[in-house]
């Protein structure tokens, strides 16, 4: 009785005791998870919103539009029909006709066509002739002029009485192949973007063409450079200043709308070309092989300096009088000729051309001789090379094309439209790869502090992009390459700022590092807490199912 | 592609100016080429003294004149001997006046006496823009990242902490009345270690390069294994004429060196062009107009000391700091110098002690406080002379002007004019700018104290127990002299004498630089963050583990393990069948 009365005592204060016990290890139970709780729902997002990199909206989806972005050109093309080309009842026929006065006198004919040449940039008018016209030379069929116009030359079996649709689809490839030299052809375009997208070479020679101008840019500096190597013989003056006056201006006054020119002009004493040219004694003079032109340029390069106070690309032009023991000097191309104009010209670089003062010395003449350049010479080979670098193209025009000389600016406005049409979708291309993979960047870099400016020009080069892109649709070159070069601008200084290099080199193992003696001992003890917990509500139920069983 | 076609029907028209149709790349009118004058001037020259230390002294100019007026915004752009980089540099900036050199070593005035050119250790640049520029201190920013391009130096590490405009310090060297101090900034990177890489471009900027002229001396391995040597670049706009209606430009190319024969020469006191630059001329730059090498023989006058080989029967007497001193002058230009030997070998012997030095250290102890003592020496006998003193100091020293003395001879000396601008942290150093009367042998002892700030982590250079450079205080004055100084500008006078406008006779105008003090700031242990951050962690890892313990721990009451004997007992009476205890 005794002992059974002990083990009821023993038993209350055993249940007693797990009675504590348990509520014990509740309590325990509740502070770990209150404490996890805590940590997971204040801890983390403290920590995330204070670690945090400044990050500015930026419009990804549009830039991810741009990057499969299609190109549309459209150009304006005005068809005049001149009297006799087309008969009453056509005119009625066309939908669109507008028919002006019957009585123009003659010379009001030549203003009104230059009042219609006055035509937005971008735009071609060109104007039909009849096939008697004596105005073209017999096999010409097709006349290019100076502005945006052009002449076409009806075809012989296009007598009146046929339908106006006939005479259309006999004009369409005329006009497309006129088109094709003066505004665009898939060539340009296909050259405009061989930097960006990647063309199935169709031949070398096309490639080397792309390669040869300088790629877009808002400004270019030109300097022209005269080398003097041996100053003690050759006394050399040059009239630089009125030769740019005269030459290159004008030229570059035409050009202002696609970019801004800076011309500089210097003279280097004591400037050796890299190679010594080779004597050719059956002629008594000195060689330059085509095949070392490529050595040439590196060690005067040193020595032209570079415009330090703009970073526009250079356009170098070198006037080359070589020293009285290496003279005369030719250059000679690839089958070993003479070049005519002595000079060559290296693709983005510029040009060279050797300039020899043999014709000076004369017997018993005591150096250094007195030297006038003749820059007419020497500018005629710049200009050509000047043409060449800026892109302005000049494609052989098909054989019964004829082609107006350019007037005192060097330059048609037709040619201006091509540069303007290739730079135009050089630049939309240029700013999108810019902004496209400036957007991927900062999409694979997630500690980059985007600020605002940056979210900025970002955004305002999309804009412009969209509306280059646009205007370019519509046929207005002049807003459309205004946007593409705003666009370039935009996305260029987004893509260089400084702010966006802060962070890029801050390592994650370094970031772990700091983080590791803070957050292991923290994390650690909550961990295996939680972990005890989970295995013994496990347990539990397990035992629970057991008992039912 | 999108052609759309709309119909006009124009009248007939005549087209006339069809006539001759060809195609041409290039159309011209040719214009008769005319000759061009020639409007720059280049002169080149070399002074070479011996010193009574037995060092040499070597000192070149290059002259370059343009006849272009930049004053009135006119855009030059066709270069022909001046250098198209600096003048690309100078209209584009609008800068009116441009002085900027770089020095290797300390020039030893009591040694050597005066340079003909002063310059501080390191680099020093000081400019004056042109009044019409609105930004200066972006420009100035500007124009030191550029010409830091252009001369392959550090200049970029100026900015505002080290910049400072002088008031009364740095006058226009050229023509101008422009005095307005807006315009003016003055900088020192005294720190900065000059060598091959800032000769290059330097050389560049001469219209013969190193091909010709006396420049085919200045060959680097010589040129640096001296005892100092210093290149400069000064423009300024000068008159083209006396009636002074038009300037031109003027950029002086200046190099100077010191060799120190003794060391390198086998004993021998004997030396040549060959020896000094391992070179020998042949040829006078052709595009210059004078080349002159001048020597020293003042001490020398009948040739008792050296001997100069070949011969120049040409003799020269300039007033040069204040001291009429006789040159043997060869013109390079005729040809009848380069005779067969191009070897000069010479003797040296006590030259005239300058009449103002100066000297500059740190007192004091411990990394709290110091102070910076300046002392100026005037050894004229009898003549008192007001010096112009100026002392930028960095930020991180923070001076106590109150504690500023100057003293002479034991007594107060007050200055005549005080032009204090304290700093402000991280954006602008101290200025001082003080007159100060000189009396005649004495030395006058300018000190004040300064505390040592402390710099935030990232401030430190990456070698911080180096120390941190002081830029030279800049002593300026007009020393009166013994022999009366030309003050006519249309005489033709050696470069190296003509570089400071002087008005009066009776004085010259002196510029000395003091050393560069070196001053150790208190600098921290730089792994101390990581260690800091360990550390804490650590703690606040311990404090939490131990609360995290209490707070989640169950406690409970432990049975008391019966002992080993009542075990046995107790296995023993299971055996038996008996309860166990």
């Amino acid at each position: 009785m005794m002992v059974g009365m002990e083990r009821n005592q023993y038993d209350a204060e055993c249940f007693l005791l797990y009675y504590l016990f348990s509520s014990e290890r509740r309590r325990g139970k509740l502070a770990a998870l209150s404490i996890a709780a805590m940590v997971i729902l204040v801890g983390v997002p403290l920590w995330w919103k204070t670690t945090q990199t400044y990050r500015a909206w930026l419009p990804v989806a549009q830039i991810n539009e741009l990057a499969k972005l299609q190109l549309q050109l459209s150009a304006d093309v005005e068809v005049v029909f001149a009297r006799g080309t087309a008969t009453p009842e056509q005119q009625k026929k066309v939908p669109v006709t507008q028919t002006q006065d019957e009585d123009h006198a003659v010379d009001e004919a030549d203003l009104s066509l230059h009042r219609l040449s006055e035509s937005p940039c971008g735009s071609l008018v060109i104007y039909v002739i009849p096939e008697s016209s004596s105005l073209l030379p017999e096999n010409v069929n097709v006349y290019i002029g100076q502005r945006r116009t052009a002449l076409l030359r009806i075809g012989a079996q296009m007598k009146v009485g046929k339908t106006l649709k006939q005479l259309l689809a006999h004009l369409e490839p005329r006009v497309k192949q006129i088109l094709q030299v003066m505004s665009f052809s898939h060539n340009d375009i296909t050259a405009a973007l061989s930097d960006r997208v990647r063309f199935s070479p169709d031949n070398k020679e096309s490639i080397a063409d792309s390669m040869r101008a300088f790629k877009s840019s808002p400004g270019y500096e030109i300097t022209f450079s005269l080398l003097n190597p041996d100053p003690k013989s050759h006394r050399l003056h040059w009239d630089i200043e009125g030769a740019v006056q005269t030459y290159i201006q004008p030229l570059l006054t035409k050009l202002s709308p696609v970019a801004n020119f800076s011309l500089d002009s210097q003279i280097l004493y004591y400037a050796m070309l890299g190679v010594n040219p080779r004597y050719d004694s059956s002629r008594s003079a000195y060689i330059l092989n085509a095949d070392s032109l490529a050595h040439v340029i590196n060690p005067v390069e040193a020595r032209l300096g570079s415009n330090a106070a703009s970073s526009n690309p250079v356009l170098n032009f070198l006037l080359y009088v070589p020293d009285a023991h290496h003279s005369p000097l030719y250059i000679h191309d690839h089958k070993k000729r003479e070049v005519q104009t002595n000079a060559f010209h290296s693709p983005r670089w510029g040009g060279i051309m050797v300039y020899n003062v043999n014709g000076f010395y004369q017997t018993g003449t005591n150096f250094p001789v007195d030297v006038n350049i003749n820059m007419a010479k020497v500018m005629g080979v710049f200009l050509a090379q000047l043409r060449l670098l800026l892109g302005v193209q000049s494609t052989a025009p098909p054989s019964s094309f004829q082609v107006a000389p350019c007037g005192s600016s060097g330059l048609a406005d037709w040619e201006l439209d091509r540069l303007m049409w290739s730079r135009s979708v050089e630049n939309v291309a240029t700013a999108t790869t810019t902004i496209t993979s400036l957007a991927q960047l900062l999409d694979q870099i997630g500690n980059i502090v985007i600020n605002d400016n940056i979210a900025q020009q970002v955004s305002s080069a999309v804009t412009s992009l969209q509306l280059a892109v646009a205007e370019l649709e519509v046929g207005n070159l002049g807003f459309a390459l205004q946007y593409s070069k705003e666009a370039i601008l935009a996305s260029e200084k987004a893509f260089f700022d400084p702010s966006l290099l802060h962070l890029l080199y801050f390592p994650d193992d370094q970031k772990f590092a700091i983080y590791i003696p803070l957050f292991l001992p923290m994390c650690v003890p909550i961990l295996l807490s939680l972990l005890k917990i989970v295995s013994e509500v496990r347990q539990r139920r397990r035992e629970k199912q057991a008992k039912k069983d | 592609m999108w052609i759309g076609f709309s119909l006009l029907m124009p009248d007939c028209f005549s087209l006339s100016f069809l006539k001759d149709l060809h195609w041409c790349g290039v159309c011209m009118s040719v214009a008769p080429p005319h000759p061009h004058t020639n409007t720059d001037s280049f002169q080149e020259e070399l002074v070479v003294r011996p010193l009574h230390s037995g060092d040499i002294y070597a000192s070149f100019q290059f002259r370059t004149v343009w006849e272009a007026d930049f004053s009135r915004g006119n855009k030059v752009s066709h270069y022909q001997l001046f250098p198209k980089s600096l003048g690309q540099v100078i209209s584009k900036f609008s800068v009116r006046e441009l002085h900027i050199s770089f020095t290797q070593g300390y020039w030893r005035t009591m040694q050597w006496g005066q340079p003909f050119l002063p310059s501080p250790p390191g680099a020093e640049l000081w400019v004056w823009f042109q009044d019409s520029v609105t930004d200066v201190d972006g420009t100035w920013k500007e124009l030191t990242n550029v010409l830091s391009g252009i001369f392959c130096a550090s200049l970029n590490f100026i900015d505002s902490t080290n910049t400072v405009q002088p008031s009364a310090a740095f006058k226009p060297l050229g023509v101008g009345n422009v005095t307005d101090h807006r315009f003016l900034r003055y900088a020192t990177l005294p720190r900065e270690i000059v060598c091959t890489e800032n000769l290059t471009p330097w050389k560049k900027l001469l219209p013969c390069g190193s091909k010709a002229g006396l420049a085919v001396l200045l060959k680097s391995e010589k040129l640096f294994h001296s005892s100092f040597h210093s290149q400069a670049v000064h423009i300024r706009p000068i008159c083209q004429d006396q009636r002074c209606k038009s300037t031109s430009l003027e950029l002086r190319q200046t190099l100077n060196a010191v060799f120190d024969l003794h060391t390198s020469g086998q004993a021998k006191r004997e030396w040549s062009l060959f020896k000094m630059f391992s070179r020998t001329l042949t040829e006078a730059c052709p595009l210059a107009s004078s080349s002159k090498i001048y020597i020293d023989i003042t001490d020398n006058s009948q040739g008792e000391q050296f001997e100069l080989s070949p011969a120049s029967s040409l003799l020269s007497q300039a007033v040069v700091l204040g001291d009429r001193r006789t040159f043997s002058v060869y013109d390079l230009t005729d040809q009848a110098t380069f005779g067969s030997t191009r070897s000069l070998n010479l003797l040296i012997r006590d030259m005239l002690r300058p009449l103002l030095h100066a000297e500059r250290y740190v007192a004091g102890y411990g990394l709290q406080t110091g102070e910076i003592h300046t002392v100026m020496y005037n050894h004229h006998p009898y003549r008192s002379f007001p010096v112009l003193l100026l002392d930028s100091v960095p930020w991180y020293l923070r001076l106590y002007i109150h504690t500023l003395t100057v003293t002479s001879k034991g007594k107060e000396n007050k200055p005549s004019y005080i032009h204090y601008q304290p700093s402000k942290d991280r954006l602008r150093p101290h200025l001082l700018e003080m007159l100060v009367q000189l009396p005649p042998n004495s030395a006058t002892e300018v000190t004040v104290e300064f505390e040592r700030a402390l710099l935030k982590w990232t401030e430190y250079t990456p070698d911080p127990n180096h120390g941190f450079y002081v830029g030279s205080s800049v002593i300026s004055s007009l020393v009166p002299s013994t022999v009366a100084t030309n003050t006519s500008i249309t005489q033709e006078q050696p470069l190296f004498s003509s570089f400071f406008p002087c008005k009066e006779e009776l004085s010259y105008f002196v510029r000395v630089y003091t050393e560069p003090l070196l001053v150790n700031l208190p600098t921290p242990d730089f792994s101390m963050p990581y260690n800091v951050i360990c550390l804490t962690c650590t703690v606040v890892a311990v404090g939490y583990g131990s609360l995290y313990n209490l707070l989640t721990r169950s406690f409970q009451i432990e049975e008391p393990s019966p002992g080993l004997a009542k075990r046995i007992a107790n296995v023993i009476r299971r055996m038996r069948g008996v309860p166990p205890l």
